[in-house]
């Protein structure tokens, strides 16, 4: 080949070289199918009346640097004395989840220098955290809306008691800070590397915060910054069974950024190895609205914190006894009620869905069918779901705001059952017992809503529709079940629709027997 | 010869003022001429207050006046060490750091004496932030001895031991960390208790190394000692280190437990470095004790040697993390021309903080660093744990240790610039602070040449009272404490 020395042969040969170069290339660097490993740190602020450390009220929204005292603002000379209240929460999460809870509470100091860390250390759990292990049950999206997806168990590594810090805001030339939210109490839950996708850590943090809720141990709000977020994400070709390089993802501030910061995370660090590149290890900051990341450190810069245990707490014993009083105000957990609804009362996913999630409004629910019994517990289910939710939608109030109690849905199912209101009236009365706060029977009253039941006027309607319909009489008469119904219509046309159904149905069977 | 007001014990003093002899207002104003009169000499104070503590003393004098007196200590005026909150009064730790900082809030111990009616006198000067033996480490110039002016009051607590020594308070309150009242009370001629650890609320106390640290009374007399200890001591729900326990009257004490005692001798306390006299003196204490029917007996103390190195690797890592807040970011000496928020920590602190602190912090913040922890810090701890086992077995054969407080009498200012000779000024004092007991220094003697000399008593922990009654039983048949300084 080398004789042609034409130009054309020189760049058909150029060309040549090109796709050899891209052939070796894929054979260095063939396209694989990688896996994303993704670890989460949630930090979740603990309701709590007074401060971590000290007896000055925790809050949210306040009056910059309003809610300090001496200890919050580390002036020369104070001490932390531990809030119980905190570490009764803690506790209370890690029994719900299942965590080994440490026989004794031992606090460390993690020290750093950062303006927002008033004592430039902050106290917190390295070596002993109070709950160890543990799982967070999560739901996975079903194929579509109305189908439940998969269940599976993520297991903890840990969960920990800290404070939190101060709030830095940055202005042109100068920054602020504000102590107000300094030392909060705030547990760190940190999960194993275990999950795989971006979906199942949204349905870690939908499932862990939920948890919270019910158990009061937190509001869970995001945008106050009661729950935060930081992924730890690598990925490996399937089939390898070490870790990858990891990434921290940072400032994840909302749920959906979650989810799409760890999606780009993953997608990015594949278009590196992709591109024959390496991942290295480093701190990234993700931009919720610009969608994209940047790197903040690397590990070279990794802090020291030179924890060690904090001479100012005495560790604190957590017995038998404390753990069995803080177990007896465990709540059922979500995915366990959700459960529960479907064996006791076959509600299905469509409604639990709904239900579960709001604690008020399945605990709402649940007072309703005490008092109709468990038979009625679909109906139930669905008033509540259906009805009750778009009235308090459409009224932009909350549940504990609404006129309509427990026994109020009682009696309008009971009355449904009963025939003696029928299915349209029945919206009517909700609606109107919505608005007025009385109860269905008095609504239904009112607006003479009730079915009808005097026998004699329906006995005449049923006689007069029988007469009126001979072919349907013989039809009947000669074993056609279906031909009934022909009667149905102008009876309860004639009773301009407050018949009771069940009632003009064995009417209408006594007077064609007797005919 | 009637003694001056201001040389006068706390017993005599409330005598006169419950008899009406004396008002507070009075006292107070002997007080604030004699430490104007001497301070030039001294300088014990790192400011005072004169008006403050007037005002303290006429409201003293309404209560009395009124009936309703609060004890011993109503309209007694005793100095506070510059490390201890007083609500409106500096509080410097004598640093360039804190120069301009105003406590905002009362120390516990501050709250405890207001709240028994003594008058709160002054800021007395320390070595910066306790770190030091000698006070000269201070940021607004060394203290002298008033029994040697041209020698050490020795520290960190050196003000508050002058101040009472030279009559500028009748008596005040130190912090001992590894020796810091046992060891100024020895130099300058005075009772001085480190309680034991957790026995007074650490709350407003600036912490050098929280595990260590002690408030404690410099007084005349151990009569002075006890009633001004029966006042601070006490649980705190502010201090979660602080014990609780039953607060015995220490004064009443004094008179009901008289021994005798059987009282052990460490071998390891009176080998080299120990200065003859000072030795001597220790000797004769000891001869007394056993001529008032004491059992003494020799006790060892096998892990001693190992104290200044545990002391300097536990003190040294915790300092470096309680001194961490002093930033310029809240309050304190925040420098001028820091061009973003690191550098204002780099030049803030290089500007607050003298050579011994730096010295400390940086040591500190090496035993704690990632690879070093079980080497130094985790280590030190376990054998701190040993020194405080070898003083626990000791006690199961004697009620209390006797050993020289310091290895010498107060040195010359200026001749220990080797941090390492400094350091081994605190020998016979650290291993209390390690393992948390009480020790007292009690005047047993003087130099040649007129220098004071003290006797250290170990107890055992909480047995405040028994120790106190110990002292008092050597320092009522001796007339060292009596002994004034030339002024």
């Amino acid at each position: 080949m080398s004789g042609r020395m034409s130009g054309a042969s020189v760049d058909l040969r150029s060309k040549e070289l090109l796709l050899e170069q891209t052939l070796a290339d894929i054979v260095r660097f063939p396209p694989m199918n990688y896996e994303a490993v993704i670890g989460l740190e949630v930090h979740i602020q603990i309701k709590t009346k007074s401060k971590m450390f000290t007896r000055v009220a925790a809050g949210y929204g306040h009056d910059a640097n309003t809610l300090t005292d001496p200890v919050v603002l580390a002036l020369p000379g104070v001490l932390p004395v531990m809030n119980k209240a905190a570490l009764d929460a803690i506790v209370k999460a890690g029994l719900l989840l299942g965590c080994d809870i440490a026989p004794v509470c031992k606090w460390d100091r993690k020290n750093y220098f950062y303006p927002d860390s008033p004592k430039n250390y902050q106290i917190s759990q390295y070596d002993q955290p109070i709950c160890l292990g543990g799982t967070v049950e999560i739901e996975l999206p079903g194929a579509a809306r109305n189908i439940q997806g998969e269940h599976k168990r993520i297991p903890l590594t840990r969960i920990h008691l800290e404070e939190d810090v101060g709030k830095l805001n940055h202005g042109a030339s100068d920054s602020l800070i504000d102590y107000n939210r300094a030392g909060t109490p705030l547990m760190e839950v940190v999960s194993e590397p275990a999950m795989q996708t971006a979906e199942e850590a949204f349905a870690y943090l939908t499932a862990l915060r939920m948890a919270m809720v019910y158990a009061g141990i937190s509001d869970c709000d995001m945008e106050k910054g009661q729950l935060r977020c930081d992924a730890n994400i690598s990925v490996r070709p399937v089939g390898q069974t070490t870790l990858g390089t990891k990434v921290e993802l940072k400032n994840l501030n909302s749920i959906s950024f979650v989810r799409d910061g760890i999606a780009h995370e993953i997608k990015r660090q594949i278009g590196v190895l992709n591109a024959g590149g390496a991942i290295p290890q480093e701190t990234r900051d993700y931009d919720g609205q610009t969608g994209a990341s940047k790197s903040l450190r690397s590990k070279e810069m990794a802090h020291d914190y030179r924890y060690f245990p904090d001479p100012d707490l005495m560790p604190v014993k957590v017995d038998e006894t404390w753990k069995a009083r803080l177990r007896a105000e465990c709540p059922e957990l979500p995915f366990d009620k959700q459960r529960r609804f479907y064996e006791r009362y076959q509600i299905p996913y469509t409604i639990t869905a709904v239900l579960v999630p709001d604690q008020e409004l399945s605990n709402f629910f649940e007072e309703v069918v005490k008092l109709t019994g468990a038979g009625l517990a679909q109906s139930v289910g669905n008033w509540v779901v259906n009805d009750l939710l778009r009235e308090l939608g459409t009224a932009k109030i909350p549940l504990s705001a609404s006129r309509i109690g427990p026994a109020h849905l009682a009696e309008l199912v009971k009355l449904i059952d009963g025939g003696t209101l029928l299915n349209n009236a029945a919206k009517e009365v909700f609606s109107d017992m919505f608005q007025t706060g009385d109860l269905p029977t008095r609504v239904a009253d009112r607006k003479g809503l009730m079915a009808e039941t005097s026998t004699a006027e329906l006995d005449q309607w049923c006689r007069e529709a029988i007469a009126a319909n001979p072919k349907s009489l013989a039809d009947f008469k000669g074993g056609k079940e279906s031909a009934l119904n022909a009667f149905k219509g102008p009876v309860m046309k004639a009773a301009k629709g407050k018949a009771n159904p069940k009632l003009v149905d064995e009417t209408l069977r006594r007077l064609l027997a007797e005919t | 010869m009637s003694t001056e007001l201001f040389y006068q014990s706390i017993p005599s003093l409330a005598t006169a003022l419950e008899a009406g002899k004396l008002s507070s207002v009075e006292l107070v104003r002997s007080v604030i001429d004699r430490t104007k009169a001497v301070e030039p000499k001294i300088k014990a104070f790192n400011s005072f207050d004169e008006e403050d503590a007037l005002a303290q003393a006429r409201e003293s004098d309404v209560r009395r006046a009124a009936g309703r007196t609060r004890g011993a200590m109503d309209g007694i005026p005793i100095g506070i060490k510059d490390v201890i909150a007083v609500s409106g009064q500096p509080l410097t730790a004598s640093s360039r750091m804190l120069a301009n900082f105003i406590s905002p809030y009362d120390a516990t111990v501050t709250r405890k004496l207001k709240g028994a009616g003594a008058i709160c006198w002054g800021r007395l000067n320390l070595d910066e932030f306790a770190m030091g033996s000698s006070t000269e480490n201070s940021a607004f110039g060394p203290t002298s001895n008033p029994y040697a002016l041209d020698c050490v009051p020795g520290g960190s607590s050196g003000g508050s031991a002058a101040a009472v020594a030279a009559g500028e308070a009748i008596v005040s309150l130190g912090s001992d960390t590894g020796g810091s009242i046992r060891q100024p009370a020895a130099f300058c001629n005075l009772v001085g208790l480190k309680p034991t650890y957790g026995l007074i609320s650490r709350y407003g106390l600036i912490a050098f190394a929280s595990s260590l640290d002690q408030i404690g009374p410099f007084a005349r007399s151990v009569e002075d000692a006890a009633i001004t200890l029966g006042v601070i001591a006490g649980h705190d729900p502010l201090d979660s280190t602080s014990y609780r326990t039953e607060v015995p009257d220490y004064r009443a004490a004094l008179k009901t437990r008289t021994g005798p005692w059987r009282l052990g001798i460490p071998k390891e306390y009176f080998g080299e470095g120990l200065d003859s006299e000072v030795g001597r003196a220790v000797e004769k204490a000891i001869a007394h004790y056993q001529s008032i029917g004491c059992e003494v007996k020799d006790v060892s103390l096998p892990h001693t040697e190992y104290g200044v190195g545990v002391y300097y690797i536990i003190a040294t890592a915790e300092c470096s993390s309680n001194l961490a807040r002093f930033d310029g970011v809240r309050y304190g000496h925040r420098s001028k021309d820091a061009k973003d928020a690191i550098d204002l920590y780099f030049k803030s602190r290089a500007e607050g903080f003298g050579a011994e602190v730096k010295r400390r912090i940086i040591l500190g913040t090496y035993v704690l660093s990632s690879g070093y922890y079980d080497a130094y810090y985790l280590r030190a701890q376990k054998v701190r744990t040993l020194i405080r086992n070898d003083f626990l077995t000791a006690y199961r054969e004697v009620d209390a240790i006797i050993t020289p407080t310091a290895p010498t009498p107060a040195f010359r200012r200026g001749t220990k610039a080797d941090p390492l000779a400094m350091y081994l000024c605190d020998i016979y004092t650290i291993g209390v602070n390690l393992a948390g007991l009480p020790g007292i220094s009690v005047p047993c003697g003087f130099s040649a040449d007129g220098r004071p000399i003290g006797m250290q008593l170990i107890g055992q922990p909480y047995h405040e009272a028994e120790l106190l009654a110990i002292a008092h039983a050597y320092e009522r048949a001796h007339e060292w404490g009596q002994r004034r300084p030339a002024l």
